[in-house]
C-alpha cells in the first residue's frame, strides 16, 4: 500500500506535538515531512525566557534530529514553504523544494505584531518571539541602560521582567488603562500594577505612541499622543500576536475576518484534506494564544488523519491562566468582563497583604463564571476544577476566595470529589482517569508520573494538584507512599531519626539488628552516619562509623575525579590573616597543588593524593587551621561582607556576627550542606538571601532570612524574622537548625525541606518562634550538646597515629597510586585527560 | 604459579570497609566483610570513572548480591562476580582472597 504523505508546514510547538502524536500511533503507513522557517526544530517557546537566564538553547530543545530520523520524519530547516497549492496537492519553498502531499496540516504559529508606528524599525526595536529575538535583546542589553516594552499584557509583563534581569532600567507602555487588560478587571491591574512598581518597573498606561526619534539624553524617545514623551535605549514591542495566515491567503483557504485560518471540528480548513492547527487556527472565531489548546488540536488533528471515523472533535478550550509575573501571583479563569448576564460577584481585597480577589458566580449561584485573582494564587487549582467539571458550589460560594484563618479545609473540593474524566493536566492533556491508570501500571511518585503520562512536564501549573491526586488515589488503593529509606530499612530518614534519638542508639550496627535488614547500603550507610553524628556527634572516623562515611568523609577530603583529595581549610566569614595566607601559599607550593579562591570565600587546594594528606593538614593545623568541613554534610561557610568594621554603609559588624556564626555551628553534620551569610547592611553584599541561613543587618539588628538556595534550583530565603538582638538571632538559629535536622528527608535542602513541609513558613514560625509545640528548650539543648562535642576532625586524625595510618594508597607498600597523572594548564597542575590514565588491571572476559 | 601471597593482617582492615593491595604491578581491593565474616578482592580500577578508587567504596548488599559502590558515580560492582550491576555488559576482575591464621592473602 502506498504510504499516505503528509507535509507539516512550521516546526513549532504545535507541529511536532502533531508529528509526535501521528509517529507515537502508526509510523508504518505514513511518511512525513516538516518544514521549519527557524534554523532549529521544535523548542520550548513557554519557557523562552528562561534563555536569558542561564538556560540554552538545547536544554528548550523539544525533540532532537536523531528522535525524528529514527521514526523516517523527513525535514528541511530554515525553509519556509512560500506557496501552495492545493489543486496539485504540492508546496514550494524558499529553498525551491517542491513536495506533493496527500495531507498537508499548516501549524505556522503566530508573529508578533508591531504597531504602525514610524520608527519602528531600528537597530535597537525588538520583538519577543524566537530564540534569534533573544540574542538581539542580549546584545543590545549591553549597550543600554533602559529599555521599555510596548505592551502590558502577559508577554509585554513576561518581556519587562527579562529586561529588568538583563540589568536594564525598565518601562512598560501600554495603551489601555489597566495591565493584562484581557484577563483581568480594573481592580486586579490596579494592584498588579502597585506591586510591579515596587519592584523598581515604571509602568505608564493610556499611553499610545505616535513616532520613534532621535533621544536627548538615551538613544530614542518615544512620543506619545498626549503630548508627553519617554525616552529609551532599546524597546521590546509586545503588543499582541497576529496570525501567520499568510500562505493560506494567498491559496485561497477561508481565513476571518481579523486573520486566522478557519477549521471546524476536525481541524480541517476550506479545503478537506488541509488542516490548520496551533495559534495560525481560527475556531468559532477564537484564536487560542496558548500552547494547550494547540496541543488540543495536535491531537485531534492527528486522529483525524489516521482514522477519521473515530476523531473526537476538538470543542474549544480553557483560556484560564495563573502565572508568575515579575514575582507576583496573578491567575485568571473564564470570563471576568462581565459580558454574562445577571451575575453576582464577591470580592476579597487586603490592601496590608497586597491581595485581591474576585469571584463571579452565575444568578443561581450554582456556576462560577469567572475569577480573578492577584497576590495569592492558592484557590486557582480548586476554583478552575469546579468551573470545569460543573461541580455544586458551596452554599455560600464567598468562602472560596477567603483565607484559611481556621485552617479548615471546608472550602477545598477534596481532589477525591473530582470525577474521572476532570483534566488534571492540560498541557498534556491528562485526566484523572490517566493518573489511575498510570498508578495501576505501577507509577508511584511524581518522577514516575512525569515519566509515564508527561503530567506536570508542561508549564508546570498543575504540578500541586497532580500531587494530591497521585496521593490520594494511592492512599485510596491502600498503597502506603513510599518513603523508606532504601531496601535495608523500613523507614524514612524522619523515622529513623526520631527511633535513634528516643532509642538512645549509638551505632549502625544495633540500628540494622533492631530495625533493618540485609547488609545496607552507599544509602542508608552515610544516612545513618550523618543522623549517628548530628545527635551524638562522635568522631566519624571512629572504627565502628568508618564504614558508613561517603567517600568525602571517609579519607575528610572531597574525591576529585582522578581519585585524588581536595584540601580546605575554614576560613570564617573569609577573613585571613597575611601569615595565614601566606602558610596556605607555602603549603601549596610545597606540595604542589593546584590552588583556587572558592565560591565560599576561601581557598581550596586540590589534587592532594592519599599519602599526602596527613603531612599537609599536620602543616595547616600547626598554623592554627582547622577542617573546612568542604566534605561533609554539614556547615560550609558563613558568607560575611565587611560591615560596619569599614564599610561606610555598615548599621552592624557583619564580621563579627559571622565569624561567630561560623565557629557555634562549625562540625554540625545535617541532613545536607548548611550555607549562611551576614550583610552589614540592605546593600546585601554578601547574597544572604540565597543562603539557608541569611543575616541582614538593620539598624535595629538583624534581620533573619531562611531556606534559601543557590545551585540546581535557586530560590531566593523568606524573611522570617526581624530586627532580632543576636541572642534572639542565635536562639532561632538553633531551634530552627535542629528542627531541620530531626524532620528533613535524606540530601534535602532546607528549601525544598520548607517546600514540603505541611503549614509551610507560618508552621515553621509557630514552632520556633512561638514555641507552641514546646519543642524550643529541647531543641536548644540538643543543639547546645552537639556544640560541646565538636572538634577539629583532622586534629584528632593527625594525633592518632593508627589513624594517620589509614592515609596510604596501598595497604601494603608507601607507593603512591600511578594511576594519578597531571599535565599543566596556565602554569599550575591539573588531572591528565581520563584516556592517559594507566588502567593496569583489565579484565580478561569481555 | 600456586602461591598465596600475605597483604596484611585482618585486624589491618577496619570492619565492613576495604582496603587496596599492591600485587605485583596490579592495584586489588580487598573487602572485609564482618558481617558474615568474609573476605572479597577485585580489581581497584574503576572503568565508569576511571580511575584507582574502588577499595573507597561503601559496600552492602542489593537483594542478595553483596557489592561496593564506586566512591566517583556511585555504579554497584559485585564482589563475587565482579559484573557491573548497572551495565552488565561491564565486568571487573575477582581474585581469590583467604583468611589464614589472621593474614589476609590473595591468590596469585
Ligand atoms: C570549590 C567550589 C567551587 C569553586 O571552585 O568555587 C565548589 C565545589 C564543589 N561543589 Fe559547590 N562548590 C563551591 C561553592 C558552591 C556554591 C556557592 C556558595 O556556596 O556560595 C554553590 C551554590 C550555593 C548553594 O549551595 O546553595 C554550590 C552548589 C553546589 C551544589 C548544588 C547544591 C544545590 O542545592 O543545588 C552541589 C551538589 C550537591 O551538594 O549535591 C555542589 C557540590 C560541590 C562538590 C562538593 C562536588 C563534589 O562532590 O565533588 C564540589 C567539590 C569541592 C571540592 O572538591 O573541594 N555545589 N557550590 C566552591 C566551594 C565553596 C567552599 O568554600 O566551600
Ligand atoms: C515568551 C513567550 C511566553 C509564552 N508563555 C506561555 C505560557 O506560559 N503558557 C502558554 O500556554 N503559552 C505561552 N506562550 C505561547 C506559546 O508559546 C504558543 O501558544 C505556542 O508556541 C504556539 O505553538 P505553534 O506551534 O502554534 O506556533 P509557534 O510555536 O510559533 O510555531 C510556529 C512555527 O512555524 C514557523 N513558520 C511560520 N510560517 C512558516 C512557513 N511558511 N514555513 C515554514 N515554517 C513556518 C515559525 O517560524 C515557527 O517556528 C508563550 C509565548 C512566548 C513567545
Ligand atoms: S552589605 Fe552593606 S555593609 Fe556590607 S559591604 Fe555591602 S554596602 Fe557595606
Ligand atoms: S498544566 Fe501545564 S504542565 Fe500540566
Amino acid at each position: 500500500m502506498k504510504k499516505q504523505r503528509i507535509l507539516v508546514v512550521g516546526n513549532g510547538m504545535v507541529g511536532n506535538k502533531l508529528i509526535d502524536n501521528l509517529i507515537q500511533a502508526d509510523h508504518h503507513h505514513i511518511d512525513i515531512m516538516a518544514f521549519s522557517g527557524e534554523p532549529r526544530l521544535a523548542y520550548d517557546r513557554v519557557h523562552l525566557t528562561s534563555y536569558l537566564t542561564g538556560n540554552h538553547a538545547q536544554d528548550l530543545a523539544l525533540v532532537d534530529a536523531d528522535y525524528y530520523q529514527q521514526h523516517q520524519v523527513h525535514f528541511s530547516l530554515n525553509d519556509k514553504v512560500t506557496q501552495i497549492d492545493p489543486l496539485a496537492q504540492t508546496v514550494t519553498t524558499e529553498s525551491g523544494r517542491l513536495e506533493s502531499y496527500d495531507k498537508l496540516v499548516l501549524a505556522t504559529g503566530s508573529y508578533p505584531f508591531v504597531p504602525p508606528i514610524s520608527g519602528n524599525d531600528q537597530e535597537h526595536c525588538h520583538v519577543y518571539r524566537t530564540l534569534e529575538d533573544l540574542d538581539a535583546i542580549k546584545r543590545s542589553s549591553q549597550r543600554s541602560r533602559a529599555g521599555v516594552v510596548i505592551g502590558g499584557g502577559l508577554l509585554g509583563l513576561e518581556a519587562a521582567n527579562a529586561i529588568q534581569n538583563l540589568g536594564l532600567e525598565t518601562h512598560i507602555v501600554e495603551f489601555a488603562p489597566r495591565l493584562m487588560a484581557v484577563q483581568l478587571d480594573q481592580e486586579g491591574g490596579d494592584l498588579l500594577r502597585r506591586k510591579i512598581e515596587a519592584m523598581g518597573v515604571t509602568v505608564h498606561t493610556q499611553k499610545v505612541t505616535t513616532e520613534i526619534v532621535a533621544g536627548e539624553t538615551l538613544r530614542y524617545r518615544m512620543n506619545f499622543n498626549d503630548g508627553s514623551h519617554l525616552e529609551t535605549d532599546m524597546i521590546v514591542f509586545s503588543a499582541g500576536i497576529r496570525p501567520q495566515d499568510k500562505l493560506a491567503r494567498a491559496a485561497d483557504i477561508a481565513v476571518g475576518e481579523r486573520g486566522g485560518i478557519e477549521i471546524n471540528q476536525y481541524c480541517q480548513t476550506s479545503h478537506a484534506n488541509i488542516y490548520a492547527i496551533g495559534e495560525c487556527a481560527l475556531w468559532q472565531q477564537q484564536i487560542f494564544g496558548l500552547v494547550a489548546p494547540g496541543y488540543q488540536m495536535a491531537k485531534v488533528a492527528a486522529q483525524h488523519i489516521l482514522s477519521p471515523e473515530q476523531t473526537t472533535p476538538f470543542t474549544g478550550a480553557d483560556m484560564s491562566t495563573k502565572l508568575k509575573l515579575l514575582g507576583v501571583d496573578v491567575a485568571s479563569i473564564g470570563e471576568v468582563h462581565g459580558k454574562t448576564e445577571g451575575t453576582l460577584s464577591y470580592t476579597y481585597k487586603d490592601d496590608i497583604e497586597q491581595v485581591y480577589k474576585h469571584l463571579i458566580v452565575s444568578s443561581d449561584k450554582k456556576k462560577i463564571v469567572g475569577v480573578v485573582l492577584v497576590g495569592d494564587t492558592q484557590a486557582y487549582s480548586n476554583l478552575l476544577q469546579i468551573r470545569q467539571n460543573g461541580m455544586p458550589l458551596p452554599n455560600n460560594p464567598s468562602v472560596l476566595i477567603l483565607p484559611n484563618l481556621v485552617n479548615d479545609d471546608s472550602a477545598a473540593i477534596g481532589v477525591e470529589a473530582l470525577p474521572d474524566k476532570a483534566i488534571i493536566c492540560s498541557c498534556f492533556d491528562v485526566s484523572k482517569a490517566a493518573i489511575k491508570q498510570a498508578i495501576i501500571s505501577g507509577c508511584v511518585n511524581m518522577a514516575d508520573l512525569k515519566a509515564s503520562t508527561n503530567a506536570s512536564t508542561g508549564c508546570g501549573g498543575c504540578s500541586a494538584l497532580a500531587k494530591q491526586v497521585l496521593d490520594s488515589e494511592l492512599a485510596k488503593l491502600g498503597v502506603e507512599v513510599n518513603n523508606h529509606l532504601c531496601e535495608h530499612f523500613a523507614y524514612s530518614r524522619q523515622e529513623l531519626s526520631d527511633l535513634i534519638r528516643v532509642q538512645q542508639i549509638k551505632t549502625f550496627e544495633a540500628l540494622l539488628a533492631r530495625y533493618g535488614n540485609g547488609h545496607g547500603c552507599e544509602v542508608c550507610k552515610p544516612t545513618v552516619g550523618s543522623i549517628l553524628a548530628s545527635f551524638w556527634n562522635d568522631y566519624i572516623l571512629q572504627q565502628e562509623h568508618l564504614e558508613l562515611q561517603d567517600t568525602n568523609d571517609l579519607y575528610l577530603g572531597n574525591m576529585q575525579k582522578d581519585g585524588t583529595y581536595s584540601v580546605v581549610p575554614r576560613i570564617p566569614a573569609g577573613e585571613i590573616t597575611p601569615e595565614r595566607l601566606i602558610v596556605l601559599g607555602e603549603v601549596a607550593r610545597d606540595f604542589n597543588l593546584y590552588s583556587k579562591i572558592t565560591g565560599g570565600q576561601r581557598i581550596d587546594l586540590f589534587g592532594a593524593q592519599l599519602n599526602d594528606l596527613p603531612a599537609i593538614w599536620q602543616r595547616l593545623v600547626d598554623a592554627g587551621f582547622e577542617t573546612g568541613h568542604a566534605y561533609g554534610k554539614s556547615l560550609r561557610t558563613v558568607k560575611s561582607c565587611v560591615g560596619s568594621a569599614w564599610c561606610r554603609y555598615g548599621v552592624q559588624d557583619s564580621m563579627e556576627c559571622a565569624i561567630d556564626l561560623e565557629n557555634r555551628y562549625k562540625g554540625l553534620r545535617s541532613p545536607h550542606k548548611l550555607k549562611f551569610a551576614v550583610s552589614g547592611c540592605t546593600r546585601e553584599c554578601a547574597e544572604a538571601q540565597s543562603k539557608d541561613i541569611g543575616v541582614i543587618a538593620t539598624d535595629k539588628g538583624w534581620n533573619l532570612f531562611i531556606c534559601g538556595n543557590g545551585g540546581m534550583r535557586p530560590r531566593h530565603a523568606d524573611l522570617f524574622a526581624t530586627d532580632l538582638d543576636t541572642t534572639t538571632l542565635i536562639r532561632y538559629i538553633d531551634r530552627l537548625l535542629m528542627f531541620y535536622i530531626r524532620t528533613a528527608d535524606r540530601l534535602q535542602r532546607t528549601s525544598v525541606w520548607l517546600e514540603n513541609l505541611d503549614g509551610g513558613i507560618d508552621y515553621l514560625k509557630d514552632i520556633i518562634i512561638d514555641d507552641k509545640l514546646g519543642l524550643g528548650a529541647e531543641l536548644e539543648q540538643a543543639m547546645a550538646d552537639s556544640i560541646s562535642k565538636y572538634q577539629c576532625e583532622w586534629k584528632t586524625t593527625l594525633e592518632s597515629p593508627e589513624k594517620r595510618q589509614r592515609f596510604q594508597h596501598f595497604i601494603n607498600s608507601s607507593e603512591r597510586d600511578d594511576g594519578v597523572q597531571f599535565i599543566e594548564i596556565r602554569h599550575q597542575k591539573s588531572p591528565a585527560p581520563k584516556g592517559n590514565t594507566l588502567e593496569i588491571d583489565k579484565p580478561v572476559t569481555a | 604459579m600456586n602461591n598465596w601471597l600475605t597483604i596484611c593482617n585482618i585486624i589491618d582492615i577496619a570492619p565492613n570497609t576495604g582496603v587496596c593491595a599492591k600485587v605485583g604491578e596490579k592495584q586489588v581491593a580487598i573487602f572485609f566483610h564482618k558481617r558474615t565474616d568474609a573476605l572479597y578482592a577485585i580489581s581497584n580500577y574503576d572503568p565508569i570513572g576511571k580511575a584507582n578508587v574502588l577499595s573507597r567504596g561503601i559496600i552492602g548488599s542489593i537483594g542478595d548480591r553483596l557489592c561496593v559502590a564506586s566512591p566517583l558515580y556511585k555504579q554497584h560492582f559485585d564482589l563475587q562476580t565482579g559484573t557491573c550491576l548497572e551495565d552488565p555488559s561491564v565486568h571487573i576482575n575477582v581474585y581469590k582472597v583467604r583468611q589464614n591464621s589472621g593474614l589476609v592473602q590473595i591468590h596469585q
